[in-house]
């Protein structure tokens, strides 16, 4: 293992995060504390209690997932597509690095900063409704699950795009409208029969429903059908990104 | 070991097609300043890109000192330090944070009286605290030196490295490069700049079209494709050179004003004597004369233009 390296790079994305630290973790704080004076306060009070959590309460794990999945993708696909872009990748690809550190130092950056986003989030929250979660290893677990899962899609991202739009395109078309829909704001128990076996089809349905659980003890799905659902996730993603270094793909001519 | 870099039938071919290598052998000596030429295109930067990793070759192998940069990449590549032709850095990192990343990148422990000597040989001391987008670009070339000196390279490929650098920075630069051989490192440079490579190399291969088409002493290569011409300023024009003056390689020029002999430099004192007296005998007089010796250079576009 070339330990120096991973610490290089893992300081060096770490300090991009401290350069840019408005955009990186005040500006999801601002957007998730507008969603609760919107939907938990002003929305929120006219909706009724259930499983006897307020509905501000009940949004809270499907917020912070949204932020942990948009956050992991934006950091990581920024982090390896960047060098890219402006040729310094040179220097990464010259170095006795094998791809095992590089995954883990970019990945590891940019899960740190999405756990440290989802954290602060969680603090927010609590200003604005009681909260209490009820499994603290769970939600841990599926926090650190879900960032690290996430960050490596974002890198895979980052070496499949060859231009900035592309690297826009997959959180804002899929991810986002994914996480909308997979019950951030609602539990897809609330759907007609036919629309909630759809949700089904959704995963970002599972991530919310397992965190949501961690909170609440209330779930969509059984836990460890999310957590199974999280490491198949996990599993593919490491299972491309073996592939990209196994054939060069996008990161050698 | 005598070669610290052996590369055998190395090929590539681009995913365009473009075959940009072809089968390249080459052996660097350990130690020497290796200069290689080539026109734009010719495959300079994709050699070193792949001896370096960056570019992945289509067959072929390269050892550097034993180590196969593929098998065992990582011994391979820690002994190698690269400056790019192109210059890339990142903008908003220090000079001194981006070199003493590298080294860490290189797999080096941290080493800060290390990297103020690298930065101190390259005037970069004042700037160590700069942002790397307030750097001039020669600056920027000074900062991609020291970064691919900040391990400790034993071998150090500079592709280019005086493309648009002034004449300080550029004789600063073969300073450097000369201490740098004196402890031991080797280095392989490409430069479109012949003099310097006359100046600095101890050896030159020139490539073309992918491939190696000379490799070879600077010294041989002048000695042996290098002519020299004798110019003599007659006093009186000649119509024709005497018929006594045949055996020599001579040419009237300047409306018969200049004579000029033109020969081989090997056995030159000989054959200028043996002239000097010819011409005595046929009454020819001078009034001046000079040599000229073809340069690197000529070498290689009269090489270029044999070969095409
Ligand atoms: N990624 C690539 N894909 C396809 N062709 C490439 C690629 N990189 C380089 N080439 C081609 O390979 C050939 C060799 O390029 P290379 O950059 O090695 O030349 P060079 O000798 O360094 O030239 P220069 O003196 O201009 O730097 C060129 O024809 C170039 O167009
Ligand atoms: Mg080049």
């Amino acid at each position: 293992m070339n330990i120096h390296a991973i610490r290089a790079i893992y300081r060096f994305e770490m300090a991009r995060t401290w350069r840019t630290l408005m955009q990186s973790i005040i500006s999801p704080v601002i957007s998730t504390s507008l969603y609760f004076v919107v939907f938990g306060a002003a929305i929120g009070s006219r909706i009724p209690e259930s499983h006897g959590v307020s509905y501000g309460a009940f949004i809270v794990p499907g917020l912070i997932m949204l932020s942990l999945l948009t956050q992991s993708i934006a950091n990581a696909s920024f982090g390896i597509y960047f060098p890219r872009f402006t040729g310094t990748i040179y220097e990464l690809l010259s170095a006795p690095v094998s791809y095992i550190e590089i995954v883990i130092s970019y990945v590891g950056a940019a899960a740190t900063k999405s756990i440290l986003l989802g954290l602060i989030i969680l603090a927010t929250a609590g200003l604005f409704v009681p909260l209490h979660v009820t499994h603290p290893f769970w939600m841990l677990l599926f926090l650190v699950l879900t960032a690290v899962t996430f960050s490596l899609f974002g890198f895979i991202i980052g070496i499949w795009a060859d231009g900035f739009e592309k690297l826009q395109v997959i959180p804002l078309l899929i991810i986002t409208p994914l996480t909308f829909l997979g019950g951030s704001f609602y539990s897809i128990d609330i759907l007609p029969p036919f629309w909630r076996t759809v949700a089904l089809f959704n995963p970002v349905v599972y991530l919310i429903s397992g965190f949501r659980w961690s909170f609440y003890d209330i779930a969509d799905v059984h836990v460890g059908v999310s957590l199974a659902m999280t490491l198949a996730f996990l599993a593919l993603f490491l299972a491309v990104v073996a592939w990209i270094f196994k054939t060069g793909y996008r990161l050698k001519a | 070991m005598q070669n610290v870099i052996t590369i055998s039938n190395l090929s590539k071919t681009y995913a365009s097609g473009f075959q940009a290598l072809k089968q390249i052998n080459l052996d660097i000596r350990r130690g020497e300043i290796f200069a290689l030429l080539g026109p734009n295109g010719a495959g300079k930067t994709t050699l070193i890109s792949t001896i370096c990793g960056i570019v992945k070759p289509s067959a072929g192998s390269v050892l550097i000192d034993g180590h196969d940069i593929a098998r065992d990449y990582r011994t391979a590549r820690s002994l190698i330090g690269l400056v790019p032709q192109e210059l890339t850095t990142d903008a908003f990192e220090t000079v001194w944070a981006t070199v003493s990343f590298s080294r860490g990148l290189f797999g080096k422990a941290k080493n800060p009286a290390h990297i103020e000597k690298v930065l101190r040989a390259l005037s970069l001391w004042d700037k160590k605290d700069n942002k790397l987008i307030t750097l001039s670009g020669g600056m920027k070339r000074r900062v991609l030196i020291a970064k691919a000196l900040s391990h400790e390279p034993t071998i150090l490929f500079l592709d280019e490295p005086t493309a648009g650098v002034d004449v300080e920075l550029r004789q600063d630069m073969w300073k450097l490069v000369r201490t740098l051989q004196e402890s031991g490192v080797t280095i392989i440079l490409t430069t479109h700049y012949i003099e310097e490579a006359e100046e600095m190399a101890d050896r030159i291969g020139v490539i073309r079209k992918g491939e190696i088409i000379l490799v070879d002493d600077k010294m041989a290569l002048m000695q042996k494709l290098g002519k020299k011409q004798l110019t003599l300023q007659l006093e009186t024009p000649l119509e024709a050179i005497p018929g006594g003056l045949n055996g020599y390689q001579l040419e009237l020029a300047n409306d018969g004003n200049e004579l000029t002999y033109t020969y081989d430099t090997q056995g030159e004192r000989v054959s200028i004597l043996a002239l000097m007296q010819d011409l005595n005998t046929a009454g020819i007089r001078f009034k001046d004369l000079h040599t000229t010796q073809s340069s690197l250079e000529d070498i290689f576009v009269s090489l270029l233009k044999e070969k095409a």
